[in-house]
């Protein structure tokens, strides 16, 4: 048994524009993108979003199959919604099979929320996948800035995100050393039924706790030994820009976006 | 004496290749030949990164080579038919730092788990533990049922070592056994891994960055650099290439980098000293008969120091009966 090499935050380092884009803006975007999804009806105006959609992922220079990946989790929901769509909706019959009847009101409304969810999962993943982890928690913690006001602890959230994912790979590692030490000692994690299998965890699971513990404990110290007490007054050593090149892109997004909410 | 003839642990070809067919492939190993006779104490030396730890994961099947074999008591452990659990008890591996795998509530409950995975009975597994804490320098009665966590660093190490003899492995392989303890530490544990070797018949495989260790431990070095072995022999032998070691990122034992000075300058120094205790055996005749040297006497009771030494590296214990003797 392998752990796997995970890919952390799917991210594909590039060049292109997207990728150079600010991280509010991708976010505020995408954002801005699923408004307009949900506020649609003609298939006019869906045409038009799909165009955007299509447009941004050849820009990207992502491969298309790297988009497409991000729907595989909601492939089922997908699918059972079209259905229920089409047998469900009242309306011209279209077809009947045994006793379901098939509407042509079904088949659009199906297909148009099949279309509406796909564009939705692909200009969010586009988002994760053209920004680094360390960038995009940056601009969200600048965006949630404003609701420090009402409590969110912004920084805090980001920091924690940060962190989080600074340690998936270390932890990975340490699974893999830890299994490997307990497989010398005869330790099986592939037979058994599975309460034999959740049992032959224990001896990786508390080791690894232990260590995660024991991490923690050393990063909380080295932090306060370098004087961290939080975000206030914190400087960065990567400043997030909004140029103009996020000015033009985000003009041209919203105004796009404005005409395919208003076409019938 | 032992057999040293028969072979334990051979590799033939051996190569590895880390995330193979991804973007990120390394090849860790390639074309390693080493073969590892039943009763010695085989030191693998090299840098960190040189594969060292890669190699040892083989030995007992954790990695499964992309290239050549691995022969364990002269079966490639890969064929149909081996079962891979009895290698890993035969073979038996101590990680670095292999106190971060202890995770049970109490020692005894801890290192009987290899045992009791190996399917061992009860009354076998008891006296599996009890032997090895036993070999280990751990009271069994006093240690038995505290829990392992609120040990000291030494004793969670020893605990850990513990852990994989009490399986009963012919073949014991340690990887960097004395990593980040203190120098006390470091000397018992060492002094068990000798023990090992030479009371109990172990024969093992340690794998260091100590080349003052390796020196006065070891029989045999093996010293691998960017994935394969580029030396092999005993330590004497081995310290006469003190420049390719240095320019492999190694080096060798500082007394022999001093009697190598010493030579330098013109004094008849053997080539071959590994060890303090043979570094005083010759360096204080030289210094005794120095004009502002401190006499005659002296150098002979250093002489004796000498004698201990000497029985301690090469595990003679006559030597070290004597030196003993006379203290009492």
């Amino acid at each position: 048994m392998k752990v796997p090499s995970v890919v952390i935050g799917q991210y594909i380092p590039g060049d292109s524009l997207l990728h150079r884009l600010d991280p509010r803006t991708k976010i505020l975007l995408a954002l801005a993108m699923v408004v307009a999804l949900f506020t649609v009806e003609s298939p006019w105006s869906y045409l038009m979003l799909a165009v955007l959609v299509a447009a941004a992922v050849l820009s990207s220079r992502v491969p298309v199959k790297m988009v497409l990946r991000g729907l595989r989790p909601i492939a089922f929901i997908l699918i059972l919604t079209f259905v229920l769509h089409l047998f469900m909706d009242p309306g011209e019959e279209l077809f009947t099979i045994w006793r379901l009847r098939a509407t042509h009101e079904g088949l659009r409304i199906g297909l148009l929320t099949v279309v509406r969810l796909t564009l939705l999962i692909m200009a969010t993943s586009l988002v994760t996948l053209t920004t680094s982890p360390i960038v995009f928690t940056d601009g969200l913690e600048r965006l949630l800035n404003p609701l420090r006001i009402v409590g969110v602890p912004a920084h805090e959230l980001a920091m924690m995100m940060t962190i989080a994912l600074r340690f998936i790979p270390t932890l990975l590692e340490e699974t893999d050393k830890i299994m490997k030490a307990q497989m010398a000692r005869g330790a099986d994690f592939e037979s058994g039924g599975l309460v034999n299998r959740a049992k032959s965890m224990i001896p990786i699971l508390v080791p690894l706790f232990v260590s995660a513990f024991r991490r923690a404990d050393e990063l909380a110290v080295a932090m306060e030994a370098r004087c961290y007490r939080g975000g206030q007054g914190r400087t960065r050593l990567r400043q997030l820009r909004f140029g103009p090149a996020d000015a033009v892109v985000a003009a041209a997004t919203i105004v796009y976006l404005a005409a395919a909410v208003v076409v019938r | 004496m032992r057999r040293l003839s028969e072979v334990v642990i051979e590799t033939v070809d051996l190569g590895y290749t880390y995330m193979k067919g991804t973007p990120m492939a390394r090849q860790a190993l390639h074309g390693v030949n080493v073969a590892i006779r039943r009763g010695e104490l085989v030191a693998i030396i090299g840098r960190t990164g040189s594969g060292k730890s890669t190699l040892i994961q083989h030995f007992n099947g954790l990695l499964r080579p992309d290239e050549g074999q691995i022969k364990v008591m002269g079966q490639d452990i890969w064929s149909k038919g081996v079962s891979l659990r009895d290698v890993r008890r035969r073979v038996g591996l101590v990680f670095q730092y292999p106190e971060h795998q202890l995770f049970e509530e109490t020692v005894e409950a801890d290192i009987s788990f290899a045992p009791r995975s190996m399917g061992m009975t009860q009354v076998q597994v008891e006296e599996a533990v009890r032997e090895a804490m036993r070999i280990v320098n751990l009271d069994y009665d006093s240690l038995r049922s505290r829990s392992p966590f609120d040990l000291s660093g030494g004793q969670k190490r020893r605990v850990a070592i513990a852990g994989v003899l009490a399986m009963g492995p012919e073949v014991l392989v340690l990887d960097e056994p004395t990593a980040g303890m203190d120098p006390r530490g470091r000397e018992e544990v060492l002094q068990e891994v000798a023990d090992l070797h030479e009371k109990h018949g172990y024969t093992v495989v340690l794998v260091s960055h100590s080349m003052e260790d390796v020196a006065r431990y070891a029989q045999r070095l093996i010293v691998m650099d960017r994935g394969t072995v580029v030396m092999e022999g005993p330590p004497h032998e081995v310290f006469r290439h003190r420049d390719t070691l240095i320019g492999i990122g190694l080096g060798v034992p500082q007394v022999t980098d001093l009697v190598h000075e010493l030579r330098g300058m013109g004094h008849p120094l053997p080539e071959d000293v590994v060890t303090l205790e043979q570094a005083m055996e010759v360096l204080v005749p030289l210094l005794a008969g120095w004009p502002n040297g401190h006499g005659q006497g002296k150098g002979q009771r250093h002489g004796h120091g000498c004698g201990h030494g000497e029985g301690q590296s090469q595990g003679q214990g006559q030597a070290q009966g004597s030196w003993d003797g006379e203290r009492v």
